[in-house]
């Protein structure tokens, strides 16, 4: 796939298709792959990578890129194409300056499932049929792909690309039933105070380092509310931990409707905060008071709580099944 | 710093009684920015007024809180006062201790301290007030009203002949409504049609009235003085120019049995039709649920005896785009359907009818010719039973009917009794009530006439079943006076169904962002004050939508919703609000959150050239509301998602300093 890839790269530089390619790079460690731009085909024979690392969801970098001159090519995976139609429908895109690359997916990996499954010492990835060939240290190790998978390509809601001028490898289709509000119902299940207990034990952890925020493609306000001094709480003091945790379901609500769960917040999170069951929650919600909604599946659809029809839940019904469900 | 006055009101004894309105005006008097702090017996009296007046002036106040009743009362009451003593209006709160306070609380030591908590709040909102100055909009002199019957037809008469125009959108082929139908009109037994039909003609013929027929509302935009309306013209396949009413097609149409509406399904008209004899327009409609010819395109009969050529078979929807000051509703009721009250056997014999039905077979132009034949044999009725309350005054409990009294059922059922004693002398009539409920002018008098003069035997009790047998109707019934059951072997039954608002009230009322009470009818602005003009400005109420009444009410309210459309259109400016939203253009996305929420249209988008860093210049797509068109409701505001859209007057930051003084 990278050999497929990095040829198609060089081949939209060198025919003037484009003039920037948006990519991954390697970072400090051959799995922390970086979002990168690349200008030549030099650079990109030296430089690029993609691998089951390559998890980035390029759609927030394509923001900036788009409002510069010229044109910048990206490859977008399946859940990431979702993004890109909904950045699109927020206007934040350009999308007249960007030739999109969709290319087919069968899921991205967790290099913390790797380490746990006693593999140590990793220098560099491979795959060969279903499994991951490691190369450590030690020797070559392998392990099942599926033992490695990010939570999000465990319950992988679709491996359609919505939006794209060309594609590698076949498009794929939706997947309804792919189980990611399982673990939503197993909250639900909970009682008020179990439920409490469990967030306050997971968001208690959180360092407040910004990382959810800064990779989420619906956080791209041009000013961040917890950054705006007029709105009352940024650089507020947390009167309690508590307050601090607060921090994660107000950005639940900032971008409800608008999510499309990509699951890059939950990958990101330097402290394995399961931050994604939040947004879930709320599109699960979204789905049974108003219909079955996928923000960035399309162009033209209104997100349920942008918009106002008479068969809208009334609000007692909502307040209704609230409360200790 | 504010320099803020604090009016604690008594409201007489509304609060003072349960709140301690000195320990109320104390506390706040302590409050940051606060340097005067008083209470008074009616703040709302001349004598309060002067007062706020000359404190605003002795002392150099910047803002004023006062401490009262709800700001729907009287906050432009006090912003009138305070613009006088030359404060800006905007700089006043009101903290409402009344029906958030007095006369929900019974302690006076809780109502007190959530009087302090109000305060405060208000005081912290004042602190961050800033004066606005309203703009002004011009208003489009001319009125729509939707519904076309007697409630409709009256105001839009009034308005006309005051000069301005109006349109009539009625989505029945002719005006008249229910009143149409109506046989003889209580108290005064005149016939409907005779004291209707000539209003009808001088709606038609009024060179200020437009009357659009088979019509419907699409899509409400704009706001009071300004709204423009989309109004769907349903394709009647008849030429309404050319249309003279001659009713030839009616009789050469071979499809001849179709329900007639107008006679409540009783008998049966032709796919082209026009309603009845009166219809105004008296034009011609076809029916395409049963025209053969728009069916499976075989016959076209009405098209070639048709000499005005006015049958187009072709014709499609049109849509009409007009602009208007006012809007008056006027969408009228229904009676409730039946089905679910089958214990009087209504869907079991034909001989069980509504009154609206019994209003028709009693009425000289109805299927029977005025002839009181009871539909099953066509023979005449020699015991009719009457029952009232069918689905009025239900419990709310029960799973049907409405909880509320239908209000014209009593006069109309001693209205039926009395006409069929006239009549019929031989006929046995008997009424089953709950309650005769007749206040209204010579209403107890007329009820008081059925029951003495034309002997009709009025029942307390009620009707528990009636069951079909042998040509005869067994009604079972109980007799509360006399504490006994009742068998009575009747040939008619006659429902007094419920009334209920029109179906199309309700997405009606959404699309004029006007509200509703939990039965669908229209909400007034104020139940006792302002009952002709729904809480949304520049939309007015007439006649049944908004509750039950009958002809006389109606005429009176269509009268008064009138006068006060004529009072806005006389008008050449109106003051705005000021309280409208504004985006900060330097956190605006420009992502179109606001413009998708917004009910107005009031939010459009331009790019506009930004300083980036290094002296370049951005272009960036941003938010711009337009204050004439905006009303302030805030939905933007919540819907933005970086707080880019704040509300003037009630802005992000207000609204966080009054939550945080309340939870202090």
């Amino acid at each position: 796939m990278q050999a497929v890839i990095k040829k198609k790269a060089k081949e939209l530089l060198e025919c003037g298709t484009v003039d920037r390619v948006l990519g991954w790079k390697a970072g400090e460690f051959f799995y922390d792959l970086t979002p990168a731009v690349f200008t030549t085909p030099e650079e990109i024979d030296k430089d690029f990578v993609f691998s089951v690392f390559s998890g980035a969801n390029m759609s927030k970098y394509l923001i900036e890129e788009t409002k510069k001159e010229g044109k910048v090519a990206a490859f977008i995976k399946p859940c990431d194409s979702y993004s890109l139609v909904q950045l699109q429908k927020e206007h934040r895109i350009k999308r007249e300056n960007c030739y999109i690359v969709g290319i087919a997916c069968d899921g991205m990996c967790d290099m913390g499932l790797v380490r746990e499954a006693g593999i140590k010492g990793a220098t560099a990835v491979s795959e060969k049929d279903d499994k991951l060939v490691l190369e450590t240290i030690y020797g070559e190790k392998e392990m099942p792909k599926e033992k490695a998978l990010l939570e999000r390509c465990v319950h992988c809601k679709s491996k359609k690309v919505v939006d794209f001028d060309e594609m590698i490898g076949e498009n794929g289709e939706e997947n309804p039933d792919c189980g990611r509000f399982d673990e939503v119902e197993r909250l639900e299940a909970m009682t008020p105070d179990e439920r409490f207990a469990f967030w306050r034990s997971q968001l208690s952890r959180c360092i407040r380092c910004n990382a959810c925020r800064n990779v989420c493609p619906a956080c791209s306000c041009e000013k961040c509310v917890f950054d705006n001094p007029d709105s009352g709480i940024a650089q507020k003091a947390a009167a309690s931990d508590f307050e601090e945790n607060n921090f994660h379901i107000i950005r639940a609500y900032h971008v409800a409707g608008r999510c499309t769960d990509c699951g890059e917040c939950s990958r990101v999170c330097p402290q394995n905060i399961p931050l994604h069951l939040l947004n879930r929650k709320f599109i699960k919600d979204m789905n049974e008071l108003y219909g079955f909604y996928q923000a960035g599946a399309d162009f033209e659809t209104k997100p349920p709580i942008m918009n106002y029809t008479t068969n809208d839940a009334e609000p007692s019904v909502v307040y209704q099944r609230g409360g200790s469900k | 710093m504010q320099r803020i006055g604090v009016f604690v009101c008594w409201c007489g004894s509304n609060i003072a009684a349960t709140v301690d309105v000195q320990a109320v005006a104390d506390a706040l008097a302590k409050e940051p920015g606060v340097v005067f702090a008083t209470n008074y017996q009616y703040m709302c009296s001349q004598t309060g007024q002067d007062m706020i007046q000359e404190k605003i002036k002795e002392l150099g106040l910047t803002g004023v809180v006062i401490c009262s009743c709800s700001p729907r009362m009287h906050e432009a009451t006090f912003r009138r006062t305070c613009e006088k003593a030359g404060l800006n209006p905007y700089m006043v709160e009101i903290a409402n201790i009344r029906e958030q306070v007095s006369w929900v609380h019974k302690d006076k030591a809780v109502g007190t301290e959530k009087a302090i908590i109000l305060g405060r709040a208000a005081i912290a909102k004042v602190q961050l007030n800033t004066p606005l100055i309203a703009g002004e909009s011009p208003v489009t002199k001319r009125a729509l009203v939707i519904g076309g019957g007697i409630a409709g037809i009256q105001t839009a008469l009034d308005i006309a002949d005051a000069g301005f125009p109006v349109d009539i959108v009625e989505t029945k082929p002719t005006i008249g409504g229910k009143m149409a139908q109506l046989d003889k009109t209580f108290p005064t037994l005149d016939c409907a049609a005779c004291i209707l039909t000539p209003k009808m003609v001088d709606a038609g013929q009024n060179d200020n009235i437009r009357i659009l027929s088979y019509s419907e509302v699409e899509e409400v935009k704009g706001f009071v003085g300004n709204f423009e309306v989309k109004i769907r013209r349903k394709a009647r396949y008849v030429k309404e120019d050319l249309c003279t009413g001659c009713g030839l097609c009616m009789e050469k149409c071979p499809q001849k049995k179709v329900p007639n509406e107008f006679n409540m399904g009783l008998d049966n008209r032709t796919a082209i039709y026009i309603p009845f004899a009166q219809a105004v327009p008296k034009v011609a409609t076809i029916d395409a649920n049963y025209c053969l010819m728009l069916k499976n395109g075989k016959c076209g009969l009405c098209s070639r005896n048709c000499t005005a050529g006015a049958i187009d078979y072709k014709q499609q929807d049109e849509f009409i785009e007009e602009k208007y000051g006012a809007i008056v509703v006027a969408t009228g009721f229904n009676p409730i359907s039946l089905d679910k009250f089958d214990e009087f056997a209504y869907s079991k014999s034909p001989d069980v009818v509504s009154s609206l039905e019994f209003e028709r077979l009693m009425n000289a132009a109805g299927p029977t010719g005025g002839t009181l034949l009871r539909p099953s044999d066509r023979t005449h009725p020699h015991t009719i039973v009457f029952v009232q309350c069918v689905g009025s005054r239900c419990d709310a409990s029960a799973e049907k009917g409405k909880e509320y009294c239908s209000k014209i059922c009593c006069m109309y059922t001693a209205k039926h009794a009395m006409l069929t004693r006239e009549k019929y002398p031989d006929t046995e009539v008997y009424v089953f009530y709950i309650d005769v409920r007749t206040p209204g002018k010579s209403f107890d008098e007329f009820y008081r006439r059925a029951v003495e003069q034309y002997n009709v035997h009025y029942i307390k009790g009620m009707v528990g079943k009636v069951v079909p047998e042998g040509g005869k109707l067994k009604v079972q019934a109980s007799d509360l006076l006399d504490n006994r059951q009742i068998h009575i072997d009747a040939d008619m039954v006659v429902l007094a169904a419920a009334i209920e608002p029109d179906k199309s009230a309700r997405p009606l009322a959404t699309k004029l962002t006007a509200s509703m009470d939990t039965n669908d009818f229209f909400t007034e602005a104020h139940p006792k004050l302002r009952p002709v003009e729904s809480p949304t400005a520049g939309v007015f109420l007439s006649g049944t939508c908004q509750g039950p009444k009958d002809i006389p009410e109606t005429v009176a309210q269509a009268g008064a919703a009138a006068s006060k459309v004529i009072g806005l259109l006389v008008k050449d400016k109106l003051i705005g609000n000021p309280c409208v939203a504004k985006p900060n253009e330097l956190m605006c996305n420009g992502c179109s959150s606001c413009e998708k929420v917004c009910p107005y249209g009031a939010i459009t988008y331009e790019d506009k050239p930004f300083r980036g860093p290094n002296r370049t210049t951005l272009i960036r797509r941003v938010a711009c509301v337009n204050p004439a068109v905006c009303q302030g409701c805030g939905a933007c505001t919540v819907a933005c998602p970086s707080g880019a859209m704040d509300l003037q007057g009630f802005s992000n930051r207000q609204i966080m300093a009054e939550v945080d003084a309340i939870c202090k």
